[in-house]
């Protein structure tokens, strides 16, 4: 089941025109800013499907844009983001492409600047409801119903049931985990759904643990 | 979730002889470990924001950016107010209140997406208009919300509430099943008759394309939440005059997924095909963008 609280049907509540290219769009770009953590340099939106035929007029790109700069669906501030990014310095670049995608509604973000980079795709499924399938090339496959934990780690023996025990210290329950690597032995990513609020404290203390690269939190609402 | 279907749902409901929207806030409350007043309070805030819409979509002049829509839900009130017109006031009274909330959706206003942004007016105009014939409380406007988030939370799960998924019919659609169901309980109506019409309303929507000229919310997106909204209130009457939907709705809305998936890209929210390459649309299109949108 894709949908599972009331409020996913009743809501959000957004700045219009559309929720799936409005406020699922926003959420996109709001789950790629909530995974960088700090504000990008540089943004390139590519936009597939529907997205990339009707997106100016539906304020697509305005959208995203919000999202990116840590803006809610009903955050006034989205009709002027471009500007407002504008102002703060940030190179904004929207592509819109002919590639045939899996779904209708779908946005690759990339995110930059000269600490590193940061590439999602994400899919707006209707209603304001969004799921991220790709992180920095890994596939993946979240509800998106809760924050889910993102571990970027080495591809090496220990490191899961390193990060599962350290959980488990701060009475953290895993309701549903994945681990997805491009090849055997490089980096690898875990994508972590709990069913307990995630703290700064958790997050610091996983990211402290050897062979874990990088810890962050992605929020789709 | 305590159901997945509209049959399990309303026997749930029968059975406990519980409103369908008791049955959606206890489901709410264990799914998400939320108490009901939490749950109670966030439901409010959405209907106040809804009601936020009507008032500046009837009383304010509210135009979109493309200059496509805006104006009419307040051309219809006034239009009310002089007392000459053919259908009941109950009904003119829902679609003024839905154009007037799909005009401030389209002006990039504050709405509540219910299901979506494109269907945003039916639920309001419906259960406002509803309320002010039955003199009903807040209360039992926030009930319905969850009536309504009940009947939706099937029918996207099951089917889709998205244009660009499922065309019109799962947008304009989905929203005019939650309304009618929505709207007879407000009325005193039983589960089964609240499926009934949900039932009645859905079928009245099957096939509708997602067409959009220039690809924006706003025509014939308008115009289709005041039919919608006209729709549910039938469909709740027939419902509560005892009929019943004789496809049942759980099959009805199996259809309208069959039908969405059967419906080809162009009449899916892309603006290639029904009324969006019509000659007119195309000269709007121009207007508004300086360029066709597809070249």
């Amino acid at each position: 089941m894709k949908y599972h609280s009331v409020f996913d049907i009743i809501g959000p509540i957004m700045i219009g025109p559309s929720s799936s290219h409005t406020a699922g769009a926003a959420r996109i770009g709001k789950a790629a800013r909530s995974l960088f953590a700090r504000q990008p340099k540089k943004a390139i939106i590519t936009l597939y499907g529907s997205f990339a035929k009707t997106y100016k007029g539906h304020g697509t790109d305005v959208a995203i844009v919000g999202g990116i700069l840590g803006f809610d669906t009903y955050d006034n501030r989205i009709v002027d983001s471009l500007v407002i990014a504008k102002d703060l310095g940030i190179e904004i670049q929207v592509i819109p492409s002919n590639e045939q995608s899996e779904h209708p509604n779908t946005a690759r973000i990339y995110l930059e600047d000269e600490k590193g980079t940061l590439e999602i795709v994400g899919v707006s499924i209707g209603g304001g409801k969004v799921e991220i399938v790709e992180i920095q090339g890994f596939k993946i496959k979240v509800s998106g119903n809760q924050p889910s934990l993102i571990v970027f780690h080495e591809d090496r023996h220990g490191v899961i049931a390193s990060v599962s025990t350290t959980l488990s210290k701060f009475e953290i329950n895993i309701g549903y985990m994945e681990v997805a690597r491009k090849e055997k032995g490089s980096i690898a990513m875990m994508v972590i759904e709990t069913d307990q609020r995630i703290t700064r404290e958790v997050l610091n203390e996983l990211e402290s643990l050897k062979a874990v690269r990088q810890v962050a939190l992605l929020k789709t609402s | 979730m305590k159901f997945t279907s509209i049959e399990q749902l309303v026997e749930l409901a029968e059975t406990q002889g519980k409103k369908i929207s008791d049955i959606m806030i206890e489901s709410e409350m264990e799914t998400h470990e939320r108490s009901k007043e939490e749950i109670f309070e966030q439901m409010r805030m959405s209907l106040q924001v809804m009601n936020a819409a009507i008032e500046k979509g009837l009383k304010e002049q509210v135009r979109s950016r493309s200059g496509l829509s805006g104006g009419d839900g307040r051309k219809l009130a006034t239009y009310i107010e002089k007392g000459q017109f053919l259908s009941g006031d109950t009904i003119l009274e829902a679609v003024s209140k839905a154009i007037a909330t799909s005009e401030v959706n389209a002006s990039m206003g504050t709405i509540v997406a219910t299901p979506t942004a494109g269907s945003v007016g039916i639920l309001p105009g419906t259960i406002f208009a509803t309320a002010k014939k039955l003199n009903s409380s807040e209360e039992s406007m926030v009930y319905a919300l969850f009536t309504a988030g009940a009947i939706g939370l099937v029918i996207a799960n099951n089917a889709f509430i998205s244009g660009a998924a499922g065309g019109c019919q799962a947008e304009i659609g989905s929203a005019t099943a939650m309304a009618a169901a929505a709207i007879v309980e407000m009325a005193g109506g039983t589960p089964t008759q609240a499926a009934n019409a949900l039932g009645i309303a859905l079928k009245n929507m099957l096939g509708l394309t997602c067409d959009p000229v220039a690809g924006l919310v706003e025509v014939p997106c308008v115009k289709r939440n005041a039919m919608g909204a006209a729709n549910a209130m039938i469909a709740a009457d027939m419902a509560l005059a005892g009929i019943k939907s004789v496809i049942p709705p759980d099959e009805v809305i199996e259809t309208m997924y069959r039908i969405g998936c059967a419906m080809p890209m162009p009449l899916k929210e892309t603006a290639l095909g029904g009324l969006a390459t019509t000659p007119t649309a195309k000269k709007l299109e121009k207007k508004i963008f300086g360029k066709p949108l597809h070249e």
